[in-house]
């Protein structure tokens, strides 16, 4: 027997600090906790202000007294703020937006709270929206149809109002058609039959024979074009500012009439919802400040999605032969270190890549073989949604890389030693047993690379991202789909509007917007992938050895 | 027991001088063995002695591991396994493995089944379907699976797995079964199915197994090699190397005073 043994000293019960588990335990769990405030508290900031920049506000008629001059202001209060002036007096200021860009010159004005001497919400305020200077607040007057005049205290006025904005709406819509669809078709049949003629497919006679049904058409169109106007031009919105002014609003240009102060909670609701609904599916108008952002949402989605279809095969392809066929020595290091380096390479390097690689050399290439003849007018040696994709999806094939390979390796070696003794080749090991076991690692891999893909802005800049994109890169003109138009994307929409836009104030709330839009669309793209892996998960199931 | 003395059998499988090397290290030291057709022959001694080595040199499945090397040969009905002609996956297919932890594919039943069909080439419906059943009832697992052939694989027990895979071995009709320690992670009753599976199935096919298992050695096989160090010991009939080993070696392992 050695001496002391068993050893019958140490207590059964710990004492002092380790006694309840360990110290290190309470700083994991605070990180852990500090980090989950951290991302809920953004989270919440931009869901509230996103939220609230739908909301329809009630609007305020304000008396304002400077130097003993009564100044009438309508508009709602968007931000309020303390200063101390020099003299050391507490001054409480609000911004109001007041609308009547056209008129006024800022839709925001600073006011001290002081001067305000009067306070009310008439009913007959109405926040008008409209296709130029963003909204306006003025007091309903009457409606100008064809038929006459309608007062606002007529008891037809209501419907009269919502049959003019239907018809503008309608009306909008067909001079749309004819002038982006029908009109564009024509210019663009001119284009080629120029390029053809230049080239000397289609002989001189023809060309001209032709070109002039084309020009009777595009004047047949353009004539259409001006009836509709002109049936519109009859019909107009009168309304009176705060100070008195009264407003002409042509009905051509009329978006909508929202009783602000007469509306109730319902009411509201409604709008709002018809707001987001517009936000969403509608152009941007006026420098982006105002209307939707669907082109944005579209472009992030379309890019997000050609990127995962590039870096998948790609990715998966490469890491099949790092691991699978390539001996693995200095060289395989070597590369597998460059991968993962090049996960940590700034993202606007990877812009400039796309740059010079695909815009100008595969794409001048692609140019001068295929569009020889729209040449010196670029066709794929421009950015465009194609490069964006590319370019982001080299930015994000470490990524899936390094989880395909991680993935291939966790595979059983049993597994595979099971499907050679069967009489597999490598490849068919490969193909049948080792992918499908692998492939909810290499999904994983897909859908950190489409967050990040979702999210990069930097070098889109330079390879396909643009404020403003006359078409969707994918729409009902043969053929349909153009992988070198320029897209929006709601990254850098966010960008845009938040440093770029004339009128940051009246950009601010949609910012908000925007971002929680970003986030959603990143997260629903995610949901989806991570759905399709959970599915496929449970077909490949892997057993618990 | 085997009942009575099997009679002799031509040879299958010739082990000729053969020495193999892990890089610097040799496992297995010129063995010269000759295994008979439609025998079980077992491979015993105590771990690390080269059974495994051996047997997976069989269809050569360490053809797998970087740095080997070997002196001699392994001639299958008088044909080198490492004649520059013999492709390693016709090989494969004529040699089919058993492995110590059952390793069924992330498949259905059936697809495990016909794995070794499909990668051969073969889709005739009608041709795999008949190929599943008498694989599945070869394996002694047709009744207790032939309603759930589509089912995951995953959600048989462990015993079932194993003879899954041994179906899966003999589906593309091998002349020889190579099997490592089949029995290794199953309990006494799945292992018992096994053993019966093995006695029955050596009509069929020539099998060799690698065990730990004394007991399993004299149940099921009727030639045994006992291996130490990677040299080939004692090899005869497994009558006689259980009741009359003539090397002390054998003799201390078999009455398990070394292992």
């Amino acid at each position: 027997m050695q001496p002391g043994f068993p050893n019958t000293d140490t207590p059964f019960a710990t004492t002092g600090r380790s006694r309840r588990g360990e110290p290190w335990v309470w700083l994991t769990a605070a990180g852990l906790t500090l980090g989950v405030a951290m991302a809920l508290g953004l989270f919440l900031l931009i869901l509230v202000k996103g939220a609230w920049s739908f909301w329809p506000r009630r609007i305020d008629l304000m008396e304002i007294s400077t130097n003993g001059v009564i100044e009438k202001i309508a508009g709602y209060v968007t931000q309020e703020s303390q200063r101390r002036d020099d003299e050391g007096v507490f001054h409480e200021e609000i911004q109001i937006f007041r609308g009547n860009k056209d008129l006024s010159g800022e839709a925001f004005k600073f006011i001290d709270r002081a001067d305000v001497v009067k306070t009310s919400r008439p009913e007959s305020l109405l926040l008008i929206e409209r296709l130029e200077y963003g909204p306006a607040i003025v007091h309903g007057v009457a409606l100008v149809t064809p038929g006459g005049r309608i007062d606002v205290s007529s008891p037809d006025f209501e419907k009269t109002l919502s049959q003019t904005l239907k018809d503008g709406a309608e009306t909008r819509a067909q001079l749309l058609r004819i002038e982006r669809k029908q009109i564009g078709a024509i210019s663009r049949e001119m284009e080629a039959l120029g390029r053809a003629e230049r080239s000397g497919t289609v002989d001189a006679q023809t060309a001209a024979t032709r070109n002039a049904q084309l020009q009777k058409e595009f004047e047949a169109r353009q004539a259409e074009a001006a009836k509709l106007r002109a049936g519109l031009a009859e019909s107009s919105f009168i309304g009176i500012t705060a100070d008195g002014r009264e407003v002409t609003f042509p009905a051509e240009k009329l978006l909508g009439v929202f009783a602000a102060n007469r509306a109730g909670f319902g009411e509201r609701l409604a709008e709002m919802g018809h707001r987001i609904w517009k936000f969403l599916s509608e152009d941007p108008r006026e420098a982006n400040t105002e209307g939707g952002v669907f082109p944005a949402i579209f472009g992030t989605v379309v890019m997000t999605l050609v990127m995962s279809l590039f870096v998948t095969p790609f990715g998966v392809i490469c890491a099949i032969y790092l691991r699978e066929y390539a001996k693995q020595g200095h060289l395989v290091r070597v590369v597998r270190i460059s991968v993962n380096n090049l996960a940590g390479v700034p993202s606007i390097v990877f812009g400039v890549f796309g740059l010079a690689f695909f815009v100008y050399f595969v794409g001048g290439g692609v140019d001068r073989m295929f569009f020889a003849d729209k040449l010196p007018t670029p066709t794929y040696g421009t950015p465009g949604i194609l490069w964006a994709s590319l370019t982001l999806a080299i930015l994000t094939l470490p990524v899936v890389i390094v989880a395909t390979e991680e993935a291939l390796s966790a595979v059983p070696r049993g597994v595979r030693e099971a499907a050679l003794a069967c009489g597999a080749s490598k490849w068919q090991t490969i193909q049948r047993i080792v992918l499908p076991a692998s492939l909810p690692g290499i999904l994983t891999g897909v859908i950190l690379a489409m967050a990040r893909g979702a999210g990069e802005v930097a070098p889109l800049m330079l390879v396909g991202v643009v404020k403003l994109a006359p078409s969707l890169p994918i729409d009902d003109i043969a053929p349909f789909i153009h992988p070198e138009r320029k897209f929006m994307h709601l990254g850098f929409h966010i960008y845009d509007l938040g440093f770029q836009s004339p009128d940051a104030e009246a950009a601010k709330t949609i910012v908000y917007a925007t971002a929680l839009l970003l986030i959603i669309v990143v997260v629903t793209l995610n949901l989806a992938a991570i759905l399709i892996r959970n599915r496929l998960k449970k077909r490949f199931a892997v057993s618990s050895f | 027991m085997p009942a009575a003395l099997p009679e002799s059998r031509p040879d299958l499988i010739r082990v000729e001088n053969f020495s193999f090397h892990y890089g610097e290290k040799q496992a297995i030291f010129d063995i010269d063995m000759a295994i008979p057709e439609h025998r079980v022959t077992a491979l015993i001694g105590p771990s690390g002695c080269g059974k495994s080595t051996l047997l997976r040199n069989m269809n050569r499945m360490n053809d797998l591991i970087d740095g080997v090397r070997h002196e001699g040969d392994i001639r299958l009905n008088g044909i080198s396994l490492y004649d520059p002609s013999v492709e390693v996956i016709s090989l494969r297919k004529r040699v089919g493995m058993v492995f110590q932890k059952y390793n069924p594919f992330a498949k259905s039943i059936y697809e495990n089944v016909v794995f070794s069909l499909r990668v051969a080439g073969r889709s005739n419906r009608s041709e795999l379907d008949e190929s599943v059943e008498r694989a599945l009832k070869s394996a002694a697992l047709w009744d207790e699976v032939k309603d759930r052939l589509h089912d995951s694989a995953f959600g048989l027990s462990g015993g079932q797995q194993q003879r899954l895979c041994i179906a899966r071995a003999i589906a593309n009709q091998p002349e020889i079964l190579l099997m490592d320690e089949p029995c290794a992670a199953l309990d006494p009753l799945a292992t018992l199915k096994i053993e019966e599976l093995i006695t029955k199935l050596k009509s069929q096919y020539t099998i060799v197994i690698v065990t730990h298992n004394m007991e399993q050695a004299t149940r099921c096989s009727d030639r045994t090699a006992f291996l130490y160090m990677g040299r080939l010991i004692e090899y005869g009939d497994t009558v006689q190397i259980f009741n009359r080993p003539s090397h002390p070696e054998t003799e201390a392992y078999i009455t398990g005073r070394f292992s």
